[in-house]
């Protein structure tokens, strides 16, 4: 061990040496062990597995309905009949975002990582990079897969490249960022069922509540909520927004992303700041 | 090293601890003693850096928690037994940890051979029982192979072996030149394990000295004394000239009189010179666990009492009632029970007049010496010396 007591000599009284070579952790080290954590725990492959099951049998089935339905091809890009699928995988992906956090706290786990490693900051660097990287590749790869089967199905024209990548990585990356914001408020909520409470609200509340705004004062709120709720603005990377205005192109992403770093930069506040 | 300077935690209006000062040294297993809810917990977080005090400061080494230099290679800690996720393996939980804090792998395996888990190292940590759990937390703590180790209630919920292992591994670390902390409700498993001892109670400091002033400052001896059952007037005289001599006597169920703050000597030549013969003389020396017991139940804040099953019994006819004025206020023949510091005595049947109430919590100095609130008369506030005057006393006795 490197001297402990720097003040006081090399060998200062009763000190112990370990024979174990010493070196300072990192992030490197930190990403690793958060790597271990998320592959060994069945909610993992618990949400993950939901998720790519709904978007593989929506997706595919819709297809099936759609080239059923119609002998010509459709006039939209086929792609966007993925974007049910990804929708309610989203719920899976806010899922295990939470769980990634809140179960640690759930469990105590937090105050044995926290007493390995005391900067805060790393362990949810770690953890948010971590669960980042794994939804985007998981949520791209498969919308991939089930774009090209779409194609094929529905027996359509070739979309644009444009298309596809904001369909395939475009998604991934809203979904992937969709679960940051998720991660955030698991970290601020501390509390699994109650985080994943406050996310489904978050989803689902803008457009549920738009639908019952009828009252002509209150047409600017609707028309807010319609546009800028998450469902819409994932519609938006598929070309299929719920109405003529609100984001367009690539959009949604740049608001979700600032949603998430909000909630992130309020999680490493409380982190660094609350007692565990 | 570790050194907690006016340490102070509340949670909204409740005090968790309150000016918590005190050193924890290498190559020392250092006791950390307190009833339940004491701030056992709360201060062995604090160390830690999750609990941020609300005043004072503890640093480990030199340097508080979260600024020390390579923390999980200088400091090890169980904090609970049941803080890992329980659907992680055993291994997986030890090789996350070894990886946040950049220890090689092996090593994983070197702990779970050290405390035998190797065998259920891929089972899920949800099926252990509480004594495997407690395994993998001090696998967990010992992992770093750390210099200062805190553990929390280590032995809850281990077997006999698993009680010796530990008490084993605790003084085998220590006598490597590593600081050990270990926090325990068990009196009795300290004496065996501890070095020195920190004992708190409504988390505040009660005491941080050596085991073995610990005892000799805290296990108060006493006298048991017997005169002849056939005569309780002898018993009740010697009662009187002990008291007076500036002993302090309660009476035992069967008779017996318990002295404390006379040596045996002077009890004799008092009952000499008083013309009471003596059916027994004998010393009596409190163990450690009744010096604790003493010493924190001012302090306990959970009180377990009687199940008297009240309202739920016919009630007795009102009227004389034998066993609820004398029985009170006499001492258990056995166990714990060592004569508590005047005012304090939960025993008394009536509470003394102007009990001293803000009295210091260290009973340093001897009963006998403690100021006697009033008069040395049969009817003085040491409630049990009373007791022998009480004219229901005799009327007891007949009716046995």
């Amino acid at each position: 061990m490197t001297t402990p007591y720097p003040q006081q000599g090399p060998h200062p009284q009763g000190a112990y040496d370990s024979p174990i070579p010493v070196r300072a952790a990192h992030l490197g080290d930190a990403l690793a062990s958060e790597w271990t954590k998320i592959r060994s725990v069945r909610s993992t492959l618990w949400t993950l597995g939901v998720m790519i099951v709904l978007m593989f049998g929506i997706g595919l089935l819709s297809a099936v309905a759609v080239s059923a339905a119609s002998p010509e091809p459709p006039e939209e890009s086929v792609l966007s009949l993925g974007f049910f699928g990804v929708l309610l995988g989203s719920i899976c992906v806010i899922t295990l975002g939470v769980m990634t956090v809140a179960s640690e706290y759930g469990t105590g786990m937090i105050r044995t990582t926290l007493t390995a490693c005391p900067s805060r900051a790393r362990v949810l660097t770690a953890k948010a990079l971590v669960f980042f990287l794994l939804v985007f590749v998981i949520t791209t790869v498969t919308a991939a897969i089930v774009g090209a089967l779409q194609t094929a199905i529905a027996d359509a024209g070739v979309s644009s490249g444009e298309d596809w990548f904001r369909a395939t990585v475009g998604a991934g990356l809203f979904v992937a960022l969709l679960g940051l914001l998720s991660l955030g408020v698991g970290a601020l909520i501390r509390h699994s069922a109650g985080a994943i409470t406050i996310m489904i609200g978050v989803v689902l509340l803008p457009l549920v509540l738009a639908l019952f705004m009828f009252s002509e004062s209150l047409r600017e709120v609707q028309e807010f909520l319609l546009e800028y709720s998450i469902p819409s603005q994932l519609g938006v990377l598929y070309d299929t927004p719920v109405t003529g205005q609100g984001p367009s192109g690539w959009e949604p992403l740049w608001i979700m992303a600032g949603l998430a770093g909000a909630a992130l930069a309020a999680a490493y506040l409380a982190l660094d700041r609350r007692d565990v | 090293m570790i050194e907690a300077i006016g340490l102070t935690k509340r949670y909204g209006a409740k005090t968790a601890v309150y000016d918590l000062s005190f050193q924890v040294r290498p190559g020392a297993v250092t006791g950390f003693l307190g009833p339940n809810g004491s701030g056992k917990s709360t201060t062995m977080r604090m160390v830690l850096g999750l609990d941020q005090p609300t005043s004072g400061h503890v640093t480990i080494g030199g340097h508080p928690f979260r600024k020390l230099p390579n923390a999980p290679r200088q400091v090890g800690a169980l904090l609970d037994a049941k803080a890992v996720h329980g659907g992680r393996s055993a291994r997986n939980h030890l090789l996350s940890l070894a990886q946040l804090s950049g220890i090689p792998a092996r090593r994983v395996d070197e702990v779970l051979g050290v405390v035998g888990l190797q065998d259920v190292a891929r089972r899920r940590s949800k099926g252990f029982s509480l004594g495997m759990g407690q395994r993998l937390g001090i696998a967990a703590a010992l992992l770093g192979d750390p210099q200062v180790l805190l553990f929390d209630e280590p032995v809850n919920g281990l077997d006999p072996e698993g009680i010796l292992w530990v008490r084993n591994l605790m003084k085998q670390l220590a006598a490597e030149g590593r600081t050990v902390f270990v926090s325990s409700h068990l009196m009795s498993e300290m004496a065996l394990t501890a070095d020195h001892l920190i004992v708190i109670g409504r988390g505040q400091l009660l005491a941080d000295m050596s085991v073995k002033d610990f005892i000799a400052h805290n296990s108060a001896g006493f006298a048991r004394v017997r005169t002849p059952q056939t005569e309780p007037q002898q018993r009740e005289k010697l009662s009187a000239v002990l008291t007076e001599a500036g002993g302090r006597v309660m009476p035992e169920p069967d008779g017996a009189l318990r002295v404390t703050g006379l040596a045996l000597p002077a009890i004799s030549d008092l009952a000499h010179g008083a013309d009471v013969r003596l059916w027994e003389l004998s010393p009596h020396q409190a163990s450690l666990e009744e010096a604790y017991m003493r010493m924190t139940q001012a302090a306990v804040d959970f009180r377990s009492t009687d199940d008297r099953k009240a309202g739920l019994m016919q009630q007795p006819a009102p009227g004389y009632d034998p066993s609820a004025a004398v029985t009170a206020s006499e001492v258990p023949q056995q166990g714990w029970y060592a004569p508590p510091p005047p005012g304090r005595n939960p025993y008394a049947s009536t509470p003394p007049g102007g009990a001293p109430t803000g009295r210091d919590p260290h009973p340093d100095t001897p009963p006998a010496a403690a100021p006697a609130p009033a008069a040395p008369a049969p009817a003085g506030p040491p409630a049990p010396a009373a007791a022998p005057a009480d004219p229901t006393e005799s009327s007891t006795e007949d009716a046995r």
